[in-house]
């Protein structure tokens, strides 16, 4: 039994292998302004390619849902293909092709087999789905309704609601309230010519961000990006994002639902990504409610009370300061109790800034599961698309894991003490009001 | 792209885990005196190593009343040991940069880390601990069960298709005990106890009763001694031998509409069929992944050209097949009727889809593009190192075997399509069918 303790602790005092998990990148610019991240893999036969565009829900101006819809589009009838002779050629040499349109980011992901025939065609239709959207007015229809049957899913859902109402609440005015779902509204209101015109404003090479990963050399890679991005429509990055105003004052806003529990919500705008507390806000949230089953919210909800399954915080850094939410649910007739514990903790870890054992405890966590993201293809060229998109320098994986350490107790008071006041924080419950409850 | 696919066969398929491509050469098992197996998969790609530990017991080994009790247990499994006592578990992994959880399902219950590869002794001596030291108190019990039914209501309860889909699989399985939830019916949770949480650990977490799986960056004769250094001195028990019920081939046809407070419609379509480890022939569990792909397996699939385009009938449509089941299994379509549509009417059109693969072959071509998109995703499963150790475990718990990923290429390319078209015939019947109508119903509560 001794020895047991003492080779674990042998173990503790190891660095785990931080070098060799670091892949090199390789980054130029392309003629026409797009940006290209790149990373060699060769253990797999498969290549990874994924296009960003700041072309997501913060860029949908008056109409709620545009980008979304846009993106959605832009594999329905390319070049002269149907939306099924596009969908064929994709899969027939095995290609998958995925999308997406958040807030900050709208994207393209192709993931192929690095077997030549097959990236060559897989990388040919992907360049048609880029350069020669067709947008048929069927397309526009159909992906129209679909996109209002996402909304009814939304009803249907007291996370998403929650979700939806917290930024609202949050951002009021600001493109950062703009659900990327859209709105009922403004999704039966957007024409095909509002799609047409979104995509020739949003969907250009210096406004795109190519990262690829897998068996390609550089040149294959430099080869595949220009193909990419050579139909695109001319144009420019759009302007920056309006900054978010700093909350004056907090509030509390109920969503009725007839639910068992009540899903919480509390935050306000926080940092954006390239702020200088971004590592101490790292930290801090880890201790707090990032660092799963051992987090300072989880023990005091899950742990000592039995109150909720899951409880946690987390923050979205973004082009603008994005939120930080703490988010739990519990069954309705403990709501104030657990709203209680959630605010006393948080003003407790801003005031106080964490101890020093879980300060160390958080650092090591971090640091240490540091190569678990970077231990696939997808991870990779995932880490590649927010280098390339927030204009991270390309060491930043390299410094990660120092910068961290850095890190210090009065670092993550200050940082929650400039970008977080527990006054002017935002609650939002979503369930059944208190006189509502059986 | 962003589809409607939502939740829809996720929950009505818990494992729905398919096996994959691998390199046939660079898997290693063991098994220690103890009987302990133990499977490695050297993955050099990054200096990271998952090790996961799958005991053979879930929620289809659970007696009536006793429904839950194995994820409960997964969960009392964090209240310590007398050498690590409540909370050092996750301490420790965190503290050394690891990430960690369980999981439970129907055939089995599974724990795992995730670490830099110098790291995997903690893994195992923790693990080793609690397949034998496990302390259940009842303090911890009372604060946890509060925990699970929090957990219930959150995934179950306050979703209308989770919710409906539950009260359907009573409906699919007669018999079998896959008609129980995992996580336990709400009644059975409530009488719950700490004796019975003590019993089932004792009878089941015994190393003869359990996989280790480690992947990543490792040698696997380094990790077989680390195993037995750690694992060995676990003693050996008796497991119980349970005989669950054979499911009827042919209920019959069935039929359930669900009135829940909801906003879509929601429809699925099941059959009952073999999984790769009850099937006669494991080339109709082929066959029938091959059929799912058919209707469902990509963007040019007949669901996404016929019905989600082309008719316009579908908002959202899946099929799927989860063949490694350690019991018979079910083939299930499910989705949303289009704005306009009806249930009825998208029901239809499953059964006239359905009734198309049973009465014409699938075109070369087709048939060509359907496997290729199969295999081609069984290979990029590699790219996880977490899965492809899901994936051992998933075969090993259902009695399969690990070996069947080294075959499956070779089985998809070999399945004809006149074979399609007989298993289609025998297995895709009104007999073997069950059929479920979720309709929002705003004005009543649920029917519990």
């Amino acid at each position: 039994m001794r020895r047991m303790r003492t080779s674990l602790l042998g173990l503790l005092l190891l660095l785990p292998a931080l070098a060799q998990a670091i892949p090199p990148i390789q980054h130029w610019v392309q003629e026409d302004g797009a940006r290209v991240y790149f990373v060699a893999t060769d253990a797999l036969p498969i290549v990874d390619v994924r296009l960003t565009f700041d072309a997501a829900a913060a860029r949908d101006g008056k109409l709620p849902g545009l980008a979304r819809l846009t993106n959605g589009l832009l594999d329905q009838g390319n070049g002269g293909l149907s939306a099924d002779e596009v969908a064929a050629r994709f899969e027939q040499v095995g290609a998958r092709l995925s999308g997406g349109s958040e807030r900050d980011m709208a994207w393209l992901q192709l993931r192929s087999l690095s077997e030549p025939k097959a990236l060559n065609a897989a990388i040919d239709t992907l360049a048609l789905v880029l350069g020669k959207p067709e947008f048929p007015a069927a397309a526009v229809e159909r992906q129209r309704r679909q996109m209002l049957v996402a909304l009814q899913a939304v009803k249907q859902s007291p996370d998403k609601l929650g979700e939806r109402a917290f930024y609202q609440a949050i951002y009021g005015d600001h493109p950062y309230a703009t659900p990327p779902s859209g709105t009922e509204d403004s999704v039966k209101a957007i024409r095909r010519d509002d799609v047409v015109a979104f995509y020739r404003r949003h969907y250009t090479a210096p406004n795109a961000v190519v990262a690829l990963t897998g068996d390609l050399s550089r040149e294959q890679a430099a080869a595949i990006a220009r193909t990419l991005t050579a139909g695109l429509p001319r144009g420019e990055a759009p302007p920056p994002l309006p900054p978010v105003p700093k909350p004056t004052q907090g509030a509390q806003h109920r969503v009725p639902f007839a639910s068992s529990q009540t899903h919480v919500y509390i935050g306000a705008p926080a940092i954006d990504r390239a702020s200088p507390d971004y590592f101490a806000f790292a930290v801090g949230n880890h201790v707090l409610g990032g660092g799963g089953l051992v987090s300072l919210l989880n023990q005091a909800m899950r742990e000592q009370r039995g109150l909720s399954y899951s409880s946690a915080s987390y923050f979205v850094p973004s082009a603008r300061p994005g939120p930080f939410i703490i988010s739990t649910q519990v069954r309705n007739e403990r709501v104030d109790e657990a709203l209680e514990v959630i605010r006393q903790l948080f003003r407790q870890l801003r005031s106080e800034g964490p101890s020093k054992e879980q300060l160390d405890a958080a650092k090591r966590n971090i640091t240490g599961s540091f190569p678990l993201s970077l231990d696939s293809n997808s991870d990779i060229v995932a880490q590649l698309s927010a280098i390339g998109f927030y204009r991270l320098p390309l060491d930043y994986l390299d410094n990660y894991v120092r910068r961290v350490e850095q890190v210090s107790a009065e670092d993550i008071r200050k940082a929650f003490q400039t970008h977080l006041d527990p006054d002017t924080m935002t609650t939002v419950l979503v369930g059944p009001a208190p006189e509502q409850q059986p | 792209m962003q589809r409607l696919r939502f939740t829809v066969l996720v929950l009505l398929l818990s494992a729905a885990c398919a096996v994959g491509a691998m390199p046939a050469t660079d898997i290693h098992e063991y098994t220690l005196d103890n009987g302990l197996k133990l499977v490695v998969r050297p993955d050099r790609r990054a200096p990271v190593v998952v090790s996961q530990i799958w005991y053979k017991v879930g929620s289809s080994y659970e007696p009536a009343g006793l429904t839950g009790v194995s994820h409960v247990l997964e969960h009392m499994m964090f209240k310590g040991t007398p050498r690590y006592p409540v909370g050092e578990f996750s301490r420790l992994i965190a503290l050394n940069g690891g990430r960690e959880n369980a999981f439970t399902s129907r055939d089995y219950t599974a724990y795992y880390q995730q670490l830099a590869a110098d790291r995997l002794a903690l893994s195992f001596e923790l693990e080793a601990d609690r397949m034998r030291n496990l302390r259940i108190q009842e303090s911890e019990f009372t604060k946890e069960i509060q925990v699970v039914m929090e957990e219930r209501r959150l995934r179950t309860e306050d979703d209308p298709i989770s919710l409906a889909l539950e009260r359907f699989n009573t409906v699919v399985y007669p018999l079998s005990p896959y008609r129980n939830p995992v996580i336990g019916w709400m009644g059975d949770l409530q009488a719950l106890t700490v004796q019975d949480l003590e019993r089932w650990y004792q009878q089941w977490y015994a190393p003869n009763n359990a996989i280790l799986v480690v992947a990543g960056d490792v040698d696997p004769q380094a990790v077989k001694r680390l195993a037995e250094q750690h694992f060995g001195p676990v003693p050996r028990r008796a497991v119980p031998q349970p005989r669950p019920p054979i499911e009827l081939h042919n209920p019959g046809p069935r039929r359930l509409t669900q009135r829940l407070p909801a906003q879509l419609p929601y429809l699925t379509v099941s059959y009952n069929v073999p999984s790769l480890a009850t099937a006669t022939d494991p080339a109709d569990a082929y066959a029938l992944d091959v059929l799912a792909g058919v209707l469902d397996g990509g963007e040019s699939a007949r669901f996404a050209r016929e019905l989600v385009r082309g008719r316009e009938l579908a908002a959202g449509l899946s099929a799927g097949y989860s063949m490694t089941t350690r019991l018979d299994s079910q083939f299930a379509v499910a989705g949303y009727p289009a704005p306009g549509k009806t249930l009825d009417e998208l029901e239809a059109a499953v059964l006239e889809q359905i009734e198309r693969l049973r009465r014409e072959p699938v075109g070369t071509e087709e048939l060509e593009r359907v496997k290729n998109q199969l295999i081609a995703d069984h290979l990029y499963q590699l790219d996880s190192i977490f899965y492809q150790a899901m994936q051992i475990g998933v075969l090993e718990t259902t009695g399969i075997g690990w070996r069947a990923l080294q075959e499956y290429e070779r089985n998809i390319r070999a399945v004809s399509a006149e074979r399609l078209q007989a298993v289609a015939a025998k297995y895709l019947t009104e007999a073997r069918r069950a059929v479920l109508h979720l309709v929002p119903d705003n004005g009543q509560k649920g029917q519990d």
